[in-house]
């Protein structure tokens, strides 16, 4: 399948209360290469395996969440194409000059009804993955570093009007719901599984009040036993875990749900299954949340809902 | 080592804790009950108590849930504080249970945030 318009998920810019312990953790115990600091303070990173020049991107600042998530596009052409489609729906968007993020093209950003600054951009520097591209191993000593996983892979958010920000990312930038959850009404989602690519999720939401809000981050781990391997590295470095390891019974995936020093929560997971575009959404009733969220406990747990930073 | 007596004055419930752990550890650890526990790390304001009585150590909150003056005002976070004395506090955060809370038709503007 070709892969055109919005191709994959490219970089967070998350919100951390103390800067150095937060390099720490995203550096040696996720296990993520650092890639620069900027004039700002910024400090930027990438897994091992990406080749683009950074993913995640922490920001010293007085509360925890997110400030921006962003999507790489196949090109100039589709990223001003994006961007008038954008504005013909009627939503503002802001350039934003290349070079504010290092090694990173001109961006196009938008706000959704749901609160959350989205990106979209065309460019980045490819520093690779440390291998050859003539030629190469299998993985690099970076791959053995921390939980390392291999891509920044997808985000739930928390906020209102989840069937309008729906609406912008399939109409526009051309995404597919994959899942949904309904709630009792039988008719108004509580969650929706949005994905821009053959993967099971690029994007998620979960309705909740309060705008702007981030659920997770989440990480792509190789193996299930890559996950196990991730929850014996959250004992040793006593980071707080949320739940697991598990199964999601949405997207099938093996997961941890565990949170960074501030409190951001973020997600190493690994399988799931592939979707495409003309297969059907699948739905699950409220009363089959817990089985859906937590495949194993077939329950919510107390911070699904609420604890959100 | 030291150890402390914490009490929870909503719920009655004591435990001891030790200065290594933060408050909402050392009640988390033992099994214990009665503050919220979320993301342990000063980020999403669950655990948000009052200290009425003792002293502690503190580091970083989200200002998103501890304002300056909630800070002065021993309104902290128990997952960012560590007790040097014996403690008594109140419990002011708060966990949603509800899945509907949100949804349009529940008043999706006026669903409590914690803290
Ligand atoms: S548990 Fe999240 S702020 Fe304390
Ligand atoms: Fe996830």
């Amino acid at each position: 399948m070709a892969m055109k318009g919005v191709l994959r998920p490219g970089h967070i810019q998350l919100r951390v209360l103390d800067l150095e312990e937060s390099v720490k953790f995203y550096g040696d115990v996720l296990g993520l290469v650092e890639t620069g600091r900027d004039k700002q303070g910024r400090v930027y990173f990438k897994a091992w395996d990406e080749r683009d020049h950074n993913s995640v991107i922490l920001r010293q600042a007085d509360m925890a969440g997110v400030d921006f998530f962003a999507f790489k596009v196949d090109g100039k052409a589709a990223l001003d194409k994006f961007d008038a489609d954008l504005r013909a729906y009627g939503l503002a968007t802001e350039r934003i000059a290349a070079g504010e993020l290092l090694e990173t093209g001109e961006r196009v950003r938008f706000e959704l009804p749901t609160g959350h600054k989205i990106e979209l951009y065309a460019e980045k520097t490819d520093v690779g993955n440390g291998m050859p591209y003539l030629n190469p191993e299998a993985w690099t000593p970076a791959a053995e570093h921390g939980i390392a996983p291999l891509r920044m892979d997808h985000a739930l958010l928390y906020g209102p009007d989840i069937e309008k920000a729906q609406a912008i990312l399939v109409d526009v930038l051309g995404f597919y719901l994959v899942e949904h959850v309904l709630l009792e009404d039988g008719k108004t989602d509580l969650a929706i599984w949005l994905s821009c690519s053959t993967k099971a999720h690029d994007l998620a939401f979960v309705r909740h009040a309060e705008p702007g809000k981030l659920h997770h981050i989440a990480f792509q781990l190789e193996s299930w036993e890559k996950v196990l391997r991730a929850a014996d590295i959250m004992a040793m470095n006593k980071v707080t875990i949320d739940i697991g390891p598990t199964r999601h019974g949405i997207t099938r995936g093996t997961t941890i749900y565990a949170f960074d020093p501030s409190g951001n929560r973020f997600e190493t997971y690994s399988g799931g299954y592939s979707s495409y575009p003309d297969w059907k959404p699948i739905t699950w009733t409220i009363d089959e949340v817990g089985r859906g969220i937590f495949y194993h406990d077939r329950k919510l747990n107390d911070a699904f809902l609420s604890v959100v930073t | 080592m030291a150890n402390f007596t914490v009490t929870i004055e909503n719920t009655n419930e004591v435990f001891r804790t030790s200065d290594r752990n933060t408050v909402l550890e050392g009640m988390a650890a033992l099994g214990r009950k009665g503050i919220p526990v979320g993301c342990s790390g000063g980020g999403c304001g669950v655990c948000k108590i009052e200290v009425l009585s003792g002293t502690y150590r503190k580091r970083v909150m989200s200002r998103a849930h501890i304002s300056v003056e909630d800070e002065e005002s021993h309104r902290v976070l128990a997952c960012r504080i560590w007790a040097t004395s014996d403690l008594r506090l109140k419990v002011i955060g708060k966990i949603q249970r509800s899945v509907s809370r949100g949804a349009p038709e529940a008043g999706a503007a006026q669903s409590p945030m914690p803290g």
